[in-house]
């Protein structure tokens, strides 16, 4: 059995106008999504930005009112606050932020900080409680000269490591990060990415990566999903999406990946402006009327894709064609 | 923390007596004398001259200036023209009532402003923000003489549940009584001033709660699992609490300065009365004494948000 199972999750925004600001259309930021994630894996989320996938994290996290779909931990449905409750659910969930400085309440020591989730969940001792603090902190690397520091004492990347403290610090099961990197320098997004690697070899802790970087992605996560325009367009592992490719979508963020290779630049820039071309003639092959995604369907045990049936096994027959 | 608070004293100093020298320049700069209204019309102008003379009102202005400075390194601050005794006996007696008053008035207006303050923000946009909101703006335009006068007249007079003079009922003996007759006489003016004063602190902290209710890191809070109520309590709150802090200094002036309205209207023994008399008879040296007192007292305000602000907030402490 997953650890969690997201089904058919939609949350949509109402939008208001006229003069007695009445709901006549909503945004529908995360329509319809399914996936499940296992114990111990990492889970990668990728799409383009306002593809939803921050919303579907929050919604798993609990921060997102749902507007229908389901979210399975334990048996229970977590979208309603008081299963929320009843499972300790933010105990065995938390969540990494982007933006390290601002998701840190200025005001508050990073003992504080940090202590916090374990003063919500777990009633310990004050030497007991700043010995796991110790800890913590030892984990990500830092000093215990760090417990009286304020958050903008730090650098950017000492600050996110305060965040992975900070997130598993009650030991959850599940850890959403939310492009927990994306603000940081290459070298310093290493650091934190091995971190949270090591924390998972450790800990036995499932992550739900959140990431329009699709070399991070790579190096992360053993099951991916492509996001596009609040629909899942392509589930598989690593194996499917970055070497069998099916949907166009997929396609386009793998070719806008930068090739390092100075001598195949013109093959990589003839090759990416291709998929555009099939991008741009295509699209009412790809999407439905509405601009919007298919619904998947299996076409590999591990592999699904959000294209009508005929399309999806013609292409996935050509892709065994290339591959053989 | 001591270091900040010390720094923050010595530049007291020099505003203390650039303060006390426009004080006096401009006290000197009223048209008028003490003794043209008070002695006998009658009365030879050269025994008015001879009187100025004597004391030393036709000296230099920094000459004045020293004489009045030297006295008030000894307590004294001169007799008041008007009731020929010593100032600092006149406003000692005063002053207590003010303050009693002005602090009454303060924990009350805290004590109504902020609840309120942090439930509208809450709620924002729902009925109770609607209805706190349109409380605020309505007592907010109300001038606070009338509604002393208002407030008066109905309590006081026509409903006759609170005293309409006086700091104290001239028949109260005995440790309890004086104390429960003392707040019998403060409670009115009191709960006025708090019930019309609330729009600034509420207006404030609505906006703070609204703006810190959306940031990062009170996302990261419920993420961590933090219930809703100690989101509020432990990161909303406090954070919003800051401008309010950095004001409370100053709202104890602004109240000083509204105890004349108050005072004037309930003839309440205080220093905002003594100053409005003293103007109306020229008593130069009680007027001097007094605004030198509440400049002062404004610069302690402002003193006392900064250190309050230092506390709340453990950035901005002087390094």
């Amino acid at each position: 059995m997953s650890l969690i199972e997201i089904k058919d999750l939609k949350v949509h925004y109402p939008i208001r106008s006229g003069f007695w600001n009445r709901i006549t259309d909503s945004v529908r930021a995360v329509d319809g999504v399914s996936f499940n994630i296992e114990a111990g894996e990492t889970y990668g989320l990728v799409g383009e930005s306002g593809s939803g996938k921050s919303t579907t994290g929050k919604s798993v996290v609990g921060l997102e009112k749902v507007t229908s779909g389901s979210i399975m931990y334990k048996g229970l449905d977590i979208t309603k606050a008081e299963n929320r409750r009843k499972l300790d659910y933010n105990h065995d969930v938390q969540m990494i932020f982007q933006d390290s400085l601002s998701s840190l309440n200025p005001r508050k020591r990073i003992e504080d900080i940090i202590a916090e989730p374990l003063r919500n969940f777990e009633h310990l001792s004050k030497d007991d409680e700043k010995l796991r603090v110790l800890q913590l902190l030892n984990i990500v690397g830092l000093d215990a000269d760090a417990l009286y520091k304020y958050p903008h004492q730090f650098s950017g990347g000492q600050r996110q490591r305060i965040g992975v403290a900070r997130a598993v610090a009650t030991n959850p099961k599940l850890i959403i990060a939310d492009e927990p990197v994306s603000a940081l320098d290459l070298s310093v997004q290493a650091q934190v990415l091995n971190f949270m690697k090591k924390i998972q070899r450790e800990f036995g802790i499932s992550y739900l990566f959140i990431s329009h970087d699709l070399g991070v992605v790579r190096h992360m996560c053993n099951n991916i999903a492509i996001m596009n325009r609040g629909r899942l367009v392509e589930i598989g592992t690593r194996d499917d999406i970055y070497n069998h490719p099916l949907h166009i979508y997929t396609k386009r963020l793998l070719a806008a990946i930068p090739e390092t290779d100075v001598n195949s630049r013109e093959a990589h820039r003839a090759s990416r402006l291709a998929v555009e071309q099939v991008y741009q003639d295509q699209q009412s092959k790809y999407y439905d009327d509405n601009g919007a995604a298919y619904p998947l369907v299996q076409v590999t045990p591990t592999h699904a894709v959000a294209l009508p049936q005929t399309i999806a096994q013609q292409l996935a027959s050509q892709e065994g064609e290339v591959q053989a | 923390m001591w270091k900040t608070i010390l720094r923050r004293f010595l530049i007291m100093i020099p505003e203390v007596i650039v303060l006390s020298i426009l004080v006096f320049l401009l006290a000197k700069a009223m048209p008028g004398d003490p003794f043209t209204g008070s002695i006998n019309p009658k009365a030879d102008p050269a025994q008015i001259h001879h009187l100025m003379k004597i004391n030393g009102l036709y000296d230099p202005w920094y000459q004045q200036y020293w004489n009045w400075v030297v006295h008030l390194f000894h307590g004294n601050l001169g007799n008041s023209y008007q009731y020929q005794e010593p100032v600092t006996r006149l406003i000692g007696g005063r002053a207590a009532n003010t303050l009693w008053l002005a602090l009454f008035t303060m924990i009350l207006t805290y004590a109504f402003a902020l609840p309120m303050g942090v439930y509208a923000g809450r709620h924002e946009g729902k009925l109770p923000d609607t209805i706190i909101r349109v409380y605020t703006y309505v007592t907010y335009c109300i001038p606070f003489f009338v509604i002393l006068v208002i407030g008066i007249w109905i309590f006081g007079y026509v409903l006759g549940w609170f005293p309409t003079t006086g700091s104290i009922s001239s028949d109260a003996t005995g440790w309890l009584h004086t104390f429960g007759s003392r707040f019998y006489h403060i409670l009115l003016p009191g709960l006025l001033g708090a019930l019309f004063g609330t729009v600034n602190i509420v207006q404030y902290l609505r906006s703070e709660v609204i703006d810190s209710k959306h940031s990062d890191y009170v996302r990261t809070a419920r993420s961590k699992g933090v219930p809703s109520k100690d989101i509020y309590r432990h990161h909303i709150f406090r954070n919003s609490l800051l401008p309010i802090a950095a004001f409370a200094g100053y709202s104890i002036t602004g109240l000083l300065n509204g105890s004349i309205f108050t005072e004037t209207v309930f003839s309440y023994p205080g220093m905002g009365l003594l100053f409005v008399n003293s103007i109306s008879y020229r008593d130069y040296t009680v007027i001097t004494a007094l605004v030198l007192i509440y400049g002062i007292l404004n610069l302690i305000g402002t003193l006392l948000s900064d250190i309050i602000l230092s506390i709340v907030d453990p950035r901005i402490r002087i390094q």
